[in-house]
């Protein structure tokens, strides 16, 4: 865009042209890194560190259900906060994160869900248990769904991204009341406790591939953000000279 | 049963004001510099200037869709600005928001008149505190509602709902009239007495800034174009 | 001229009561909702005293969420057809009072005559009388949490409603309200203290309060826009 005017919400920092030509350059090396975390974390995981006493082999899905969990709780967050700073500051950038954040966040949701209840059945006998963590994931789940369906409700792309920003925000409030919340109704249930064994008493063979991988998943996550928003970019900014000359100086091979 | 609940409790709108004491000379009271907004990532007009002076009426013309409605919604508050900026007697309308405010009396496409609420009700609602009871029966009464006054406004046709709306411009104290398309579904008596009204608040110092498709005969306005919006190369 | 915070709240209260008096019908459909539905439970049930009150707490909980959801969505949806929200907006006044005054409005309207219906399935369910002031306390508390959360969801949902969306995005965040809600009434069943649950709840209706009208009058700003 290039005319005199001075528009309210231009930031460097938050332009998408830049954006794009900046992760031009090193995503490449981010592909890279991920998928060596990755490769290394998995195989580590599930063929080298040592079987568990109790779960036998069975307990290497934490190798895939502890890191999800733990990157799509932190991708809400991210989302949440993109949201803020679009709303406060106006940038447009910003605002496209936050609108790509949201489906790898319920991508990520579901994985862990899926292996939650994979890891459920030989641990305790059945596929779903209300356990607090699964509860407040399945929830979550929920919330990102909402942030999902709303932009569809506004015909307006600003006004469907404020709404969603807002609708993020009043969840991010809510994610450690729910969890508290739901926790607190497991105690009330199941005194008994079927606790995971939780990350940190494990023994260090098992939880430094552990480790990697959550590295490796927050990595992927970063990879996922940055190319979906970069299709985000080009889709919004199609009138833009920058990207007409983009597309139009590669060929399109369908 | 609620007649007696709505004379015992009714409590005027808080959303209608006296009006700032700003004085009324040959005053601007409106300037309005290369206002732009950015819809769908696509600017909707050409950026806008104009400067509204006490006594005058200007009027808004342009093509269906060239962004009429959206300048009133710019200039209310309701959307905020891309670039640009509106001044108020003089100073920015961000720093005097509450003064600028209290002294617009906008009316939109949509009546603002509540269905389950009596005309004389809904005229309540929308003046000042202080508007006596024999000032709203002369509004209403003056746009030809004078026995529709009780009647809920359920009941009334379209352009009847219009007029209860368009009877604030006799109750109300504002200095700032932004009115979009006010003369729809009136017919020639409702047009003629709105113009009346128009003059009236203009001789009072006031200023109309209005977007109508039909041009009013017996007021004097200066026009301005919305042109849609041509990127510079 | 100051800002007069408490102008409006009281303004838009008589106001909302006056639409809701003038409109009967409306007032009594989630009502009528919330018995039917109870009538519904022991026929898909079972009717036997024992089944039923060990799932009563829960279930009046459910059935008064579910009343609440279907009448919240008209608390916006008519100013915004008929012009009176544009009006709201363009005030230089706080939306924050008049939010209040018409979610106050509400639930005079919905909330608390379902906490005074809910003796009444209370005793269909056998509930014992111990657990009767509880629940009421629970439920008086718990509805203005979820008509305050219930706008929010209302707000964001303006320009295309139909009420699943709006169930989908303030579920979530009615969770922890059922939990603690349905809690008092069983810890008072149980003759546990039911006083702490029910403080959770006083405590979400205290940052409800403070919060929610924030996040209303950014979504109705928002829906302006859409």
């Amino acid at each position: 865009m290039n005319f005199n005017l001075q528009w309210t919400w231009f930031h460097r920092l938050g332009s998408p042209r830049w954006f794009y030509q900046k992760t031009q350059r090193w995503l490449p090396w981010l592909a890279v890194a991920t998928f060596a975390l990755l490769v290394a974390g998995l195989v580590w995981g599930l063929a080298i560190a040592p079987p568990d006493a109790k779960q036998g082999n069975s307990f290497r899905i934490i190798y895939l259900h502890v890191p999800a969990s733990v990157v799509a709780l932190a991708g809400y967050y991210i989302m949440a906060i993109s949201g803020a700073v679009g709303l406060i500051w106006r940038i447009k950038l910003s605002f496209m994160l936050m609108r790509s954040a949201a489906p790898i966040g319920a991508a990520l949701t579901f994985v862990a869900l899926v292996t939650g209840a994979i890891w459920g059945k030989p641990t305790w006998g059945a596929y779903w248990v209300w356990d607090a963590r699964i509860t407040s994931m399945l929830i979550l789940l929920f919330l990102y769904f909402g942030v999902i369906a709303l932009r569809h409700t506004y015909s307006n792309n600003e006004a469907a991204e404020k709404a969603g920003a807002v609708l993020s925000l009043v969840g991010m409030v809510n994610v450690p009341i729910i969890y508290k919340s739901v926790d607190w109704w497991q105690t009330l249930h199941q005194p008994a406790t079927i606790k995971f064994t939780g990350a940190p008493s494990m023994h260090p063979d098992m939880f430094a591939p552990l480790v990697v991988m959550i590295i490796g998943f927050y990595s992927f996550y970063s990879l996922a953000l940055i190319l979906y928003t970069r299709a985000e970019i080009l889709r919004r900014e199609y009138r833009a000279s920058w990207v007409k000359q983009l597309v139009s100086n590669q060929p399109v091979e369908k | 049963m609620s007649t007696a609940f709505s004379a015992v409790f009714w409590h005027n709108s808080p959303l209608i004001f006296q009006g700032s004491n700003s004085p009324l000379t040959t005053h601007t009271f409106l300037k309005v510099e290369s206002l732009a907004y950015e819809r769908n990532d696509a600017v909707v007009f050409q950026p806008v200037d104009f400067a509204l002076k006490a006594g005058e009426a200007l009027q808004l013309m342009g093509v269906n869709g060239s962004g009429k409605t959206t300048l009133f919604q710019l200039l209310t508050g309701i959307y905020t600005p891309s670039c640009g900026s509106i001044s108020y007697c003089g100073q920015l309308v961000n720093n005097c928001r509450y003064e600028y405010l209290s002294d617009v009396l906008y009316i939109g496409h949509q009546s603002g008149v509540k269905a389950a609420l009596t005309a004389e009700e809904n005229l309540r609602w929308m003046s000042p505190k202080n508007t006596t009871s024999e000032k709203i029966s002369a509004a209403l009464g003056a746009v030809g509602l004078g026995e529709y006054s009780q009647i809920i406004c359920a009941n009334l046709s379209a352009g009847q709902k219009r007029r209860v709306a368009l009877a604030r411009l006799m109750t109300g104290q504002a200095k700032l009239w932004f009115l979009d398309e006010p003369l729809t579904s009136l017919d020639k008596q409702g047009v003629e007495l709105i113009e009346h009204c128009m003059n009236q608040h203009l001789d009072q110092g006031g200023a109309i800034l209005f977007s109508s498709h039909q041009d009013l005969a017996q007021v004097k306005t200066r026009n301005y174009r919305l042109e849609p919006f041509e990127e510079v190369a | 001229m100051a800002n007069n915070l408490s102008g409006g709240f009281k303004a838009f209260l008589y106001r909302d009561l006056l639409l809701a008096i003038r409109d009967r019908g409306d007032l009594s459909k989630p009502l009528m909702f919330f018995l039917l539905v109870a009538v519904m439970v022991p026929l898909a049930i079972a009717p036997e005293a024992n089944k039923l009150s060990a799932i009563a707490p829960g279930l009046i909980w459910i059935l008064a969420l579910l009343a609440t959801l279907l009448s919240i969505e008209r608390l916006f949806s008519e100013d915004y057809a008929d012009g009176s929200l544009e009006q709201l907006l363009i005030s230089p006044n706080m939306l924050m009072m008049p939010i209040l005054g018409k979610i106050t409005a509400h639930w005079l309207v919905i909330g608390l005559p379902l906490t005074l219906l809910s003796p009444v399935i209370a005793i269909w369910f056998s509930l014992p009388i111990s657990a009767m002031v509880p629940m009421m306390l629970s439920l008086a508390l718990g509805t203005a949490v979820l008509s305050l959360v219930g706008a929010v969801g209302a707000a964001l949902t303006l320009p295309r409603q139909g009420g699943v969306l709006l169930a989908l995005l303030v579920m979530p965040l009615y969770m922890p309200v059922l939990i603690f809600g349905s809690a008092t009434i069983q810890s008072a069943v149980d003759g546990l203290n039911w006083l702490a649950p029910l403080a959770m709840l006083a405590a979400f209706l205290a940052i409800a309060t403070v919060l929610c009208p924030l996040a209303i009058s950014a979504g109705l700003r928002i829906a302006k826009n859409g």
